[in-house]
């Protein structure tokens, strides 16, 4: 090891405002939970795949034997998967909140988290990144994903500025349903129950919805429960910005989230944000390291 | 007598059922190395994890250049730098982004963060390896770059909780020499082992801590004196012996013989020098015990620990703990 002394000055942190450097610790953190993302092709690859194999099992296994409502008989398979397309969307960003559960359980049994809490940083910056970092690796998760269902025969009917709508949709709802991951995170006691426990609840989630099948067909307490699944809403949105069979009969009458599916969602992302932003960051400050 | 840059006054913690720190003063003087010196579940980790502001304390108060490490957590954050048993790095960063990040973190201009990167890197013979994702680096290499991490802002207090666990004996060496340089320029040191060897190497002073409390503290010197002149130390053949052989010792030796059984040892303070190793060898063969080793010598600091505590203190030839025994002993200290 070298013996050359270092005696530089430390220079003054630049002024800020509180907001504005937990926006930049964010950010770096953000970065850093990206790069390790890049980093872990295999990883990537996998969750990149993951959704891909969903919708060409939808597409082809149960297309032609789930009508859509309000579609066209003679329509058959292709309304089904034109119908899919945003069900699987919304399906994959609210599985991203898995792996926000897992990311926070594994920082917090590293000697890492306790870096971060020894640094004078904004604390909820280490989840601000987490979040974000999720939210973003979306965007990739949902190129592919858009491509694939080209491929199927999905296409975006209602032009451009509706399309990006969509898009921003999803990834508002993938932010915040990451939030739901941390808290989960967060409570775990290991990496390997936060692997379990991150998953379980997504299935009900997503299949009580009217992701992948109409609501016509389910029992009433699961339509009740279905109509007011925000994800059900964040789906009709999708299906109704791109220009895809909804699987709504015109005329018909419904529960107020499916009337309104572009508010209900805003209003259920709001709603979840300001619930799970301060406790889980109060749950991150209080806890120590495992 | 420099002031006192970290000072603790009756700190308590407990963990559930556990108290981990049961009314723990302490005083670090500026520009010297105090060794925390305790056994596994001593409270050194949890005496640590409060003043670097991890953990709030149950009660008592604590103050880090003058910060109070609760109420004025993030000025104690500024001034110092933390290295624990588990290199807290990214292992998917290479050396650079890792020193750069916590650069950022505390709020430095990037260009300054990177030139002090690329100083720290060449001064921790890691220039080679700067670029490289952590994954492919050795656990001494970690150890550096987490070393590194947490001198980037140039901290005056750095606290270093069991710094060399784990390393194998040239790494520990390699930081140890780190460590007395950063020593000669002035930082302050708090340094937990459970090495004897390693405070008795770094450290001026040392504070020995059981069950949460500070039980012994002085020089190195100051503490084996404590214990008192030269030891006799037997190994006896069979195990089933050893309260016979203490008992024959009983003649030659000061005071009570004390018995390590997982070693087969018994051990005695003595004075007279070498005739006790005639008077101790015909004393044990008038009770026909046969002896692997027998041998005077000066006080070590296991003997101070063995006297304080009662219990030996994990010495430096016991290999590296477990990763299971790690984690557990974390938790418990």
């Amino acid at each position: 090891m070298s013996t050359t002394t270092v005696q530089s000055q430390v220079p003054k942190p630049a002024e800020r405002s509180a907001f504005g450097w937990g926006v930049h610790d964010s950010i770096v953190v953000a970065r850093r939970n990206l790069i390790a993302t890049l980093r872990n092709p295999e990883l990537l690859f996998f969750s990149l795949i993951q959704p891909v194999i969903f919708v060409l099992l939808f597409a082809y296994v149960f297309g032609g034997a789930i009508p859509v409502p309000g579609a066209s008989p003679e329509a058959g398979a292709d309304a089904y998967r034109e119908y899919l397309m945003p069900g699987i969307f919304g399906q994959t960003v609210a599985f991203a909140a898995a792996s926000s559960t897992v990311g926070v359980a594994e920082d917090m049994s590293k000697g890492i988290i306790d870096r971060f809490r020894s640094l004078p940083m904004r604390s909820s910056a280490v989840l601000f990144g987490r979040t974000t970092a999720d939210a973003a690796r979306l965007i990739l998760v949902l190129a592919v994903l858009s491509l694939t269902g080209l491929f199927v025969g999905w296409r975006i009917h209602n032009g451009f500025v509706q399309a990006t709508a969509a898009y921003l949709l999803l990834l508002l709802f993938a932010y915040t349903i990451a939030w739901v991951g941390v808290w989960i995170g967060l409570n775990m006691p290991n990496t390997e129950t936060a692997q379990t426990a991150g998953l379980l609840w997504l299935f009900p989630l997503t299949f009580m919805s009217n992701a992948f099948v109409p609501l016509e067909g389910m029992p009433s307490w699961l339509q009740t429960f279905a109509s007011w699944n925000p994800l059900s809403a964040l789906v009709l949105a999708c299906r109704e910005l791109f220009g895809n069979p909804t699987g709504q009969i015109p005329g018909n009458t419904y529960p107020w989230p499916l009337e309104h599916p572009i508010w209900y969602t805003l209003i259920s992302c709001a709603v979840l944000l300001a619930i799970f932003i301060p406790i889980s960051t109060r749950k991150y400050r209080n806890s120590t390291s495992r | 007598m420099p002031a006192s840059v970290i000072s603790a006054r009756g700190l308590v913690k407990h963990y559930g059922e556990v108290k981990a720190l049961d009314g723990l003063d302490l005083d670090v003087p500026e520009g010297t190395v105090v060794g925390l010196l305790g056994p596994n579940g001593a409270g050194k980790t949890t005496a640590v994890r409060i003043l670097t502001t991890l953990l709030k304390p149950d009660a008592g108060s604590a103050t880090v250049a003058g910060f109070d490490v609760v109420k004025q957590a993030n000025s104690v954050r500024r001034v110092i730098g933390l290295t624990g048993q588990y290199a807290a790095v990214d292992e998917y960063l290479t050396g650079r982004e890792n020193l750069m990040m916590v650069g950022q973190l505390y709020h430095l201009p990037h260009k300054w963060v990177a030139q002090r990167a690329q100083e720290l890197l060449e001064r921790f013979d890691l220039a080679d390896a700067a670029d490289r994702g952590l994954r492919t680096y050795s656990g001494g290499m970690r150890r550096r770059v987490d070393l590194a991490a947490s001198l980037v802002a140039h901290p005056k207090i750095l606290f270093l909780d069991e710094p060399t666990t784990g390393l194998d004996p040239r790494s520990r060496l390699e930081l140890w020499g780190v460590i007395d340089e950063l020593v000669k320029e002035g930082t302050t040191v708090l340094l937990t082992t459970q090495y004897l060897e390693e405070a008795d190497q770094l450290a001026h002073d040392i504070v020995v801590i059981d069950h949460g409390k500070v039980i012994a503290h002085g020089t190195s010197d100051v503490l084996k004196d404590q214990v008192g002149g030269d030891r006799l130390e037997v190994v006896v053949t069979d195990a089933a012996q050893l309260g016979i052989a203490a008992g024959a010792l009983h003649s030659v030796s000061d005071s009570e013989p004390v018995i390590d059984e997982v070693n087969r040892r018994v051990s005695a303070p003595v004075s007279g020098g070498s005739t006790v190793l005639v008077d101790a060898v015909r004393a044990l063969d008038a009770v026909s015990i046969s002896i692997d080793d027998l041998q005077l010598r000066r006080p070590t600091l296991d003997d101070v620990f063995l006297t304080l505590t009662g219990h030996v203190a994990q010495s430096q030839e016991v290999s590296a703990p477990t990763s299971k025994g790690r984690r557990r002993g974390r938790k418990e200290a």
